[in-house]
């Protein structure tokens, strides 16, 4: 029997929409047993209002003055303490930059390991994530004693649906000593403003490593000029300044829904899939034919993009006249 | 400034990857392999800082755990300018979890007393970025991950970190700490023929991971690994790049009718 305790993240004063799948994976996870759901913050009012409306299962307010922006010591010692206090067999965490931040050293603390991205949830409990940039799948068993960390990759498990019944709110005051708050955080800040909107493009043409140097560019940007496409890029493109940061899709980017996505020379790393893979029709274009985009793509063609996106280019405008 | 730079030697991102004949890990014959390339950001955050410190005997010893191969990495931190290299050796990375991993690289790094250990914000192997937050919790220090930027400030250090969706925050911190270095905020350096040259006289210890620190058995455990299922069935357009591009001209048309 699984006792599951789902931590919930905020973004803003609502709950992020990820909190909801692991919900749903907790759900899963918890079968016939209980499950319980924490929110943290200073005043986390709303946030319990709002699970109360996808759960009708137990919800605990996580309460300090000290948890009022998130830091990686307040958050560890106040989740610490509450997984003493309700002794989960598993917590189950959304895998976001801030669960990145601090669930690693929390399980560390109950001499355990977190399970990260989880993707899918078999019966056993068998974890499976990715590994090797999303070429294999590597299933995971928790053996320890304590709880068993998991977090899950974002668009992997449905939202949790809306709950009938009401959920019953208790609130969990933790002892947290300011001196212990080592980290001073600053309020967030955007580096520039946005000034291309790539989430309401209908198409959209992605590059990434396969392009090689800046000086193939003017390829892709004549096929997404056939196309009348946005360019987007994967990460190493815009880290090496070929193109600008507001133009990378992915975790760390943009995420966006296009009815056509053309990824070339992207290999299909996680981090890059999680931006695009909404997408209506998804084409990929890499010398490697088990390259990881190929996964998630509609068609695929494999070559090398040199030679390809200019054959797609007069293609494309072979068809538009 | 006393830096440890912890850096992990992960398969070439080129290579093919085979899931070798027990099913429990990949196959690591033929394979040729690279400096993990998050390590390689945060090994050049280290020696920026070094650099901006002048001549202040500020220290960069570069540190790796694995078995024989990996002092090929080292030798090649120490060719683009690291001071000193400690090496763990160990053959059995692959059955120890995260937290056996970290517990190896803490007992190395906890005699050297650094101001500041650096790491990537993940490997491009195993993928689960992880090593360096357990590190902080190990050596009982302040930490922050995805680091793009690092500063010197009279209390500590002032760096910048990339939250999601094009946000970023500044952090303060006291040292020493342990940050996770996240790729783009810096441009790696190469080796050079000078580099190379003086690497050869540098220092390479050999630590044996048996005599560091007894670890307890995993608690999370590789079962086994597979290929993804595909989730879409992907058509494959042949031919020649001319052939192929009209092939899928025509599917995106007629088809999907995305065009």
């Amino acid at each position: 029997m699984n006792n599951v305790l789902v931590v919930l993240e905020q973004r803003a004063g609502r709950i992020a929409r990820i909190g909801w799948e692991a919900l749903t994976a907790g759900v899963q996870l918890s079968g016939a047993g209980s499950l319980t759901v924490a929110v943290l913050g200073t005043d986390t009012e709303a946030q319990a209002t709002e699970a109360a409306t996808r759960t009708s299962g137990k919800i605990v307010r996580v309460e300090h003055a000290l948890l009022a922006a998130y830091t990686p010591d307040g958050y560890t010692a106040a989740l610490e303490q509450i997984i003493q206090s309700e002794s989960p067999t598993h917590v189950v965490f959304p895998h976001t930059y801030q669960v990145r931040d601090y669930v690693p050293a929390l399980a560390a603390r109950f001499g355990t390991v977190l399970i990260g991205d989880v993707i899918a949830i078999e019966s056993g409990p068998v974890f499976t994530r990715q590994l090797m940039q999303g070429r294999l799948n590597g299933n995971y068993r928790h053996s320890g004693k304590g709880p068993c960390f998991l977090s899950v990759q974002a668009g992997a498990f449905a939202a949790a649906a809306q709950a009938e019944g009401a959920a019953s709110i208790s609130s969990f005051t933790p002892v947290i000593d300011a001196a212990q708050i080592r980290t001073r955080p600053s309020e967030p800040f955007r580096a520039e403003a946005q000034t291309v909107d790539l989430g309401s493009a209908q198409t959209i043409v992605g590059v990434g490593r396969g392009i090689k140097s800046a000086d193939n560019l003017p390829l892709i940007e004549e096929l997404a000029a056939a196309l009348g496409a946005e360019l987007a890029a994967s990460r190493p493109i815009c880290d090496a300044g070929w193109l600008p940061m507001e133009r990378q899709v992915g975790s760390s980017g943009q995420t966006v829904a296009p009815r056509l996505y053309i990824a070339a020379g992207i290999s299909g790393a996680i981090q890059h899939t999680v931006g695009m893979k909404g997408s209506q029709c998804i084409v990929a274009i890499n010398k490697d034919p088990d390259a990881p985009i190929f996964e998630v793509a509609d068609y695929g063609i494999v070559g090398d993009l040199l030679e390809v996106v200019p054959a797609l280019t007069e293609a494309v405008k072979a068809a538009k006249q | 400034m006393k830096i440890v730079v912890a850096i992990k030697q992960v398969p070439d991102r080129d290579e093919p990857v085979r899931i070798d004949s027990a099913g429990k890990w990949i196959d690591e014959s033929d394979l040729q392999f690279a400096m993990n390339e998050p390590d390689a950001h945060a090994l050049e955050e280290a020696l920026l800082l070094k650099e901006k410190s002048g001549d202040d005997g500020s220290e960069v010893i570069v540190l790796s755990a694995g078995p024989e191969r990996v002092a090929t990495t080292l030798r090649e931190a120490l060719a683009k300018g690291a001071d000193r290299a400690l090496h763990i050796l160990a053959d059995d990375l692959a059955s120890r979890d995260a937290l056996g991993v970290a517990q190896l690289l803490a007992a190395a790094i906890r005699p050297e007393k650094p101001d500041l250990v650096l790491t990537g914000l993940q490997s491009e192997d195993l993928g689960q970025g992880q090593t360096g937050v357990i590190l902080a919790e190990l050596l009982g220090l302040p930490h922050s991950t995805l680091i793009l930027h690092v500063d010197k400030i009279a209390s500590g250090i002032e760096v910048k970190r990339e939250l999601e969706e094009g946000w970023y925050q500044t952090i303060q911190l006291p040292t020493p700490a342990v940050l996770t270095i996240q790729s783009g905020g810096n441009k790696l350096r190469y080796a050079t023929l000078m580099g190379i040259k003086r690497a050869k006289n540098k220092e390479l210890r050999a630590i044996a991971a048996a005599g560091l620190v007894s670890t307890a058995p995993p608690t999370v455990v590789l079962e086994k690994l597979s290929l993804p299922q595909r989730k879409k069935s992907t058509q494959m357009l042949e031919g020649t790049p001319k052939q192929a591009a009209a092939a899928l001209v025509e599917k995106l048309r007629t088809e999907a009718r995305a065009l």
